[in-house]
């Protein structure tokens, strides 16, 4: 029992020494001369206009159930005209970027754990190293970059359509203009919400770049573990993404609303 | 073709007498992952402009022998010099020079499959030369493509390649740094005999026009056959018998003899 504990603290360790190192690494080739530009842009687009429609689709259902949900109970009290300032307020401050991080964390730090494993099971990227390229300039600091810039794009057209999907929940029930509804959302909003939530996003896309790569770049030989890294890249980007929102709002709540 | 093989193991064996002519040393290298000690006991020289065959089953430790030396593996004890310098003392930059020096054959080719031909080729050029030129980089990609026979396959993507095929472009993408030794990593498996003889003999052509010395790991009798200058057979870690493959051919040894039957 006590040999089991201590083997797992010390395999806890090893992975969180690991990851450390990892992140020092990226440091350090990010602070290097000759940024892979393109291979950035390259990520950007894959990252950004290939998982539009993904997030495009849930950020619709996000406003649009929200609101279908909270209309009848509002209604109740009166307080149907409530409904746009409800649904931005939550959406922009919490729903979005957590709900638009967590699908993300499914799409793309999947997507980037399978790449590059797959890349080092067929030793491409033991290549890059062998032919002194930087495989660490080159796949893990654009790729790390891409997430933490695109996200917070991602967030933030996702939290538009899903005011649109509340303005077409709202509409089923009663005849509510465009500007009217857009009006009231805007109304109910400060800058104290919208700035947390965009800041948020930027930790959450550096997370889930930043663990796909690493489950990607550590896996280990063998086409099993392209899709363990696939998985674990997931998981513990879910997981850190949850971790960090916890965190975020403990500190918004210190800094923004005391 | 048999008395040019001649010529070269004579030119080999003769520089292999002076010291100043080898460019890798490995004395008593040994390499354990966990429980499992896979190099006991390595030693070995390469001359310049010298082949030189590691023959062994699998899992005898080949691979890992030529994964230490360009420093994808460290070693656990015993010293691998390559051009004289430690690979292990060196830091990051150092590596990398010597790196520029060495190319690397993987078993499946490792082509960048997310690139094309060109692309893959001209990514060394690019990345590691900082060579900016896109009309020198493809005078560069195209003639080395010439020197493998595979110029048409320039615009097309990895998954588009037959086996043969993609080791062909893996070693030109190798050889466009020009490397003075070429590491190959069972250069012939999965290939169909003729095939496999093709690409022996385009280790022995590309000897000739870039002068490499190259270490060559195999199980390929016919590989050893063709491009090797020297053979050594290796068997659980340790190198077992050491000739000309004519040599080799008549041991008593049952684990050298065994090969040969």
């Amino acid at each position: 029992m006590e040999q089991t504990i201590k083997s797992g603290v010390y395999k806890l360790l090893e992975k969180v020494g690991d990851q450390v190192n990892f992140f020092l690494s990226f440091v350090r080739h990010l602070l290097r001369k000759g940024f892979e530009w393109n291979e950035f842009l390259r990520q950007c687009f894959i990252i950004g206009y290939k998982s539009f429609p993904l997030i495009a689709v849930t950020g619709f259902i996000l406003g649009f159930v929200l609101t279908l949900q909270s209309l009848p109970t509002l209604k109740d009290f009166g307080a149907a005209s409530y409904v746009p300032g409800m649904v931005s307020v939550s959406v922009v401050r919490e729903i979005g970027p957590v709900i638009i991080a967590l699908i993300s964390a499914g799409k793309i730090a999947s997507s980037i754990g399978a790449e590059l494993g797959s890349m080092k099971v067929t030793e491409q990227i033991s290549a890059m190293e062998v032919s002194s390229a930087d495989p660490i300039q080159y796949l893990v600091v654009t790729r790390i970059l891409a997430c933490t810039f695109m996200i917070p794009l991602l967030t933030l057209m996702a939290d538009a359509i899903s005011l649109f999907g509340g303005f077409v929940g709202s509409n089923l029930d009663n005849k509510v203009s465009l500007h009217l509804y857009f009006n009231k959302a805007f109304n109910a909003l400060a800058f104290s919400d919208l700035f947390p939530g965009v800041i948020k996003t930027v930790f959450f896309g550096f997370a889930i770049g930043f663990i796909g790569c690493y489950h990607g770049y550590h896996s280990n030989r063998g086409t099993e573990s392209v899709g363990h890294a696939a998985n674990s890249a997931v998981v513990s980007a879910s997981l850190w993404i949850i971790i960090l929102d916890g965190i975020a709002v403990q500190l918004t709540n210190i800094f923004a609303y005391n | 073709m048999q008395d040019e093989l001649t010529i070269e193991t004579k030119q080999a064996t003769e520089a292999k007498t002076d010291d100043n002519n080898i460019v890798i040393k490995v004395e008593h290298l040994q390499k354990s992952f966990e429980d499992n000690k896979v190099l006991k006991d390595i030693n070995l020289t390469l001359c310049k402009g010298e082949n030189l065959v590691v023959l062994g089953r699998s899992g005898q430790g080949k691979s890992v022998t030529i994964q230490c030396i360009v420093g994808l593996l460290d070693y656990d004890e015993g010293s691998l010099k390559v051009f004289g310098k430690e690979i292990k003392e060196l830091l990051e930059d150092e590596l990398k020079e010597i790196r520029l020096k060495l190319g690397f054959l993987f078993q499946s080719g490792a082509l960048y499959d997310s690139m094309t031909v060109r692309e893959n080729l001209s990514f060394p050029l690019t990345r590691v030369l900082k060579m900016k030129d896109d009309s020198k980089i493809n005078q560069e990609v195209e003639d080395v493509l010439d020197a493998v026979g595979l110029k048409d396959a320039i615009d097309k993507m990895p998954g588009d390649l037959s086996g043969g095929m993609r080791k062909r472009i893996g070693l030109a993408r190798t050889l466009i740094l020009k490397p003075a030794i070429m590491l190959y990593d069972e250069p012939t498996t999965g290939l169909d005999p003729i095939t496999s003889k093709e690409i022996s003999q385009l280790i022995m052509d590309l000897r000739k026009k870039y002068q490499t010395s190259s270490i060559i790991i195999t199980h390929d009798l016919a590989c050893a056959k063709i491009t090797g200058d020297r053979i050594l057979v290796l068997h659980e870690g340790k190198f077992i018998a050491e000739g000309s493959y004519k040599d080799l051919e008549k041991s008593q040894d049952e684990r050298v003899n065994s090969f040969f039957k």
